[in-house]
């Protein structure tokens, strides 16, 4: 992603669309009938079926649900525990060895401790996503606090502030477009999570539902929910995008890699 | 490292060893239930006699073996097509908006696909941890060649570079920080997805492993696999940073 904003060029669309073509044609020519892959005119009758059905929305909103309210917690805990370890360093020393060990620990492995704990459904979802979240969420907040200008806190200590005042006073507001930041990339790493638990075993979202799909063979339904999928994913991340634009301008927009 | 250093590290490892205690005593206590939470004794007896025994081992060598195999795939195929996409304009009209629509793409979500085409099969998951781990690369390194000093495109066109020797000789260097944090990002997500399809596809692993483990209730079994799992990503992480440390030591001259 460049940060100067690069001109809508309807080039670009060749390559999807050609792509598209080809597959329909491919398919209307060879004739085939697969169990594992579908002409793009199918996958799409498909995906009006599934929004038909409402199994598409409600899947969604499985899915969305659930990766939200587990970023919700995981995200507050990081990002509480992250401005606590850029503020204090001989905290963020004492901790590094107990984090630095188990911040490598993928969240994807606990999922049979969670199943274990929760059983399928809602509040296992819940409790990977939130492990997953905290993490990028503790790391990039800590790291926001600590580049936080240190005559900033010269000045809290001029003012004579406590320790309220300065953590929301000077510290949050210095940090925050970092922290927005943060959030962009901590959400799109929660609907990775959350899609990756209803594959793995889950029985509810957007990922379960393409895992039916696939055991019942049928491969339109599958894809339709593959692209869908893709949709959420993108919106969800331009929208992220265009909120942090409208509330910083486009200082940041360089940042956007990681 | 200074003596100051070391002091803060022996403190921190204090304060590490402190928490295991803490974990130690409250499965003690049976704060938790036993069956959800063993204590970090029958935990380590669990690993140390898995990989005495060899199951432990093997399974941490197939996981092992998946994620580097799908990772080197894609750092390969990713680093060939970023070059492609980096050092051409056309190439980047036409195929940037498509890389666009694909990148926010959960990689686990190409599973069922996978499945579908492939079938249960070590095939399958090797495919998904090379697909998974490829787009990272092909992103980290467009970015490096974007990022690419312009005066050094003069200095090529004085030279009288050919393309390939401007890529060869200039730019993959230049992109080099950007394509090793590419790698980096690659590997966790090589880590993840080797696992999640060993659970998909019971190939033989620590995600298979963690996972029966967890049907049959052997919780202490279910903490070794994911201790190994958590070592593995430490490791692994670790050693990639030193590599980027003695590949990028002309960096810190500038």
């Amino acid at each position: 992603m460049s940060a100067a904003p690069r001109k809508f060029d309807g080039r670009g669309l060749l390559v999807p669309a050609g792509l598209l073509v080809l597959a329909e044609l491919a398919f209307w020519v060879t004739g085939m009938q697969s169990d594992s892959l579908a002409p793009p005119s199918r996958v799409l009758v498909a995906g009006v079926n599934a929004l038909a059905d409402g199994s598409l929305i409600l899947g969604t909103a499985q899915t969305l649900g659930s990766a939200l309210v587990g970023v919700t917690i995981g995200f507050s805990l990081g990002l509480g525990v992250g401005i606590v370890l850029g503020m204090f360093r001989f905290l963020d020393r004492l901790l590094e060895v107990a984090i630095e060990t188990i911040r490598p620990v993928p969240a994807i492995a606990l999922f049979p401790i969670a199943l274990l704990v929760f059983g399928f459904g809602y509040r296992m979802e819940f409790a990977i996503v939130a492990f997953a979240s905290v993490w990028p969420a503790l790391i990039l907040s800590r790291a926001a606090v600590a580049s936080v200008e240190p005559r900033l806190f010269e000045i809290a200590r001029l003012l004579q502030l406590g320790f309220f005042a300065r953590t929301f006073k000077i510290v949050l507001p210095a940090a925050l477009p970092r922290i927005v930041v943060a959030l962009r990339l901590t959400v799109g790493l929660a609907l990775i999570m959350a899609v990756t638990i209803e594959i793995s075993s889950n029985t509810i979202g957007l990922g379960n539902a393409m895992m039916q799909a696939q055991a019942s063979l049928d491969p339109a339904r599958m894809l339709a929910f593959l692209v869908w999928i893709g949709i959420v994913g993108w919106t969800l991340n331009a929208l992220m995008l265009a909120a942090q634009k409208r509330i910083f301008g486009s200082i940041l927009s360089g940042e956007a890699q990681l | 490292m200074t003596a100051r250093r070391m002091l803060w590290l022996m403190a921190s490892f204090a304060v590490a060893v402190g928490f295991v205690m803490l974990w130690q005593a409250v499965a003690d206590a049976k704060l938790v239930l036993p069956l959800f939470l063993p204590g970090p004794d029958r935990a380590w007896a669990a690993l140390v006699a898995g990989i005495e025994n060899g199951i432990l081992a093997t399974k941490w060598l197939g996981t092992v073996e998946r994620m580097i195999n799908g990772w080197l795939l894609a750092s390969l195929a990713g680093i060939v097509i970023g070059a492609m996409m980096g050092s051409s304009a056309a190439a980047q009209t036409y195929f940037g908006p498509f890389l666009e629509l694909i990148r926010p793409l959960p990689a686990s979500a190409i599973i069922p696909v996978a499945i579908a085409l492939l079938g249960l099969s070590d095939a399958m998951v090797l495919s998904v941890v090379a697909f998974g781990a490829l787009w990272p690369m092909v992103l980290a390194t467009v970015h490096g060649f974007a990022s690419v000093e312009p005066r050094l495109h003069e200095v090529g066109r004085t030279l009288g570079l050919s393309r390939w020797e401007f890529i060869r000789k200039i730019a993959l260097p230049s992109s080099l920080p950007d394509i090793l944090a590419g790698m980096r990002i690659s590997l966790t997500m090589a880590l993840v997805l080797s696992v999640v399809g060993e659970m998909l596809a019971s190939r033989d692993g620590l995600g298979n492993w963690i996972l029966l483990s967890a049907r049959s209730f052997r919780a202490p079994d279910l903490f070794a696999g994911v201790i190994l799992l958590g070592v593995t990503g430490l490791v692994s992480a670790s050693l990639l940073s030193i590599v980027e440390g003695r590949l990028l030591r002309w960096r810190a001259t500038r």
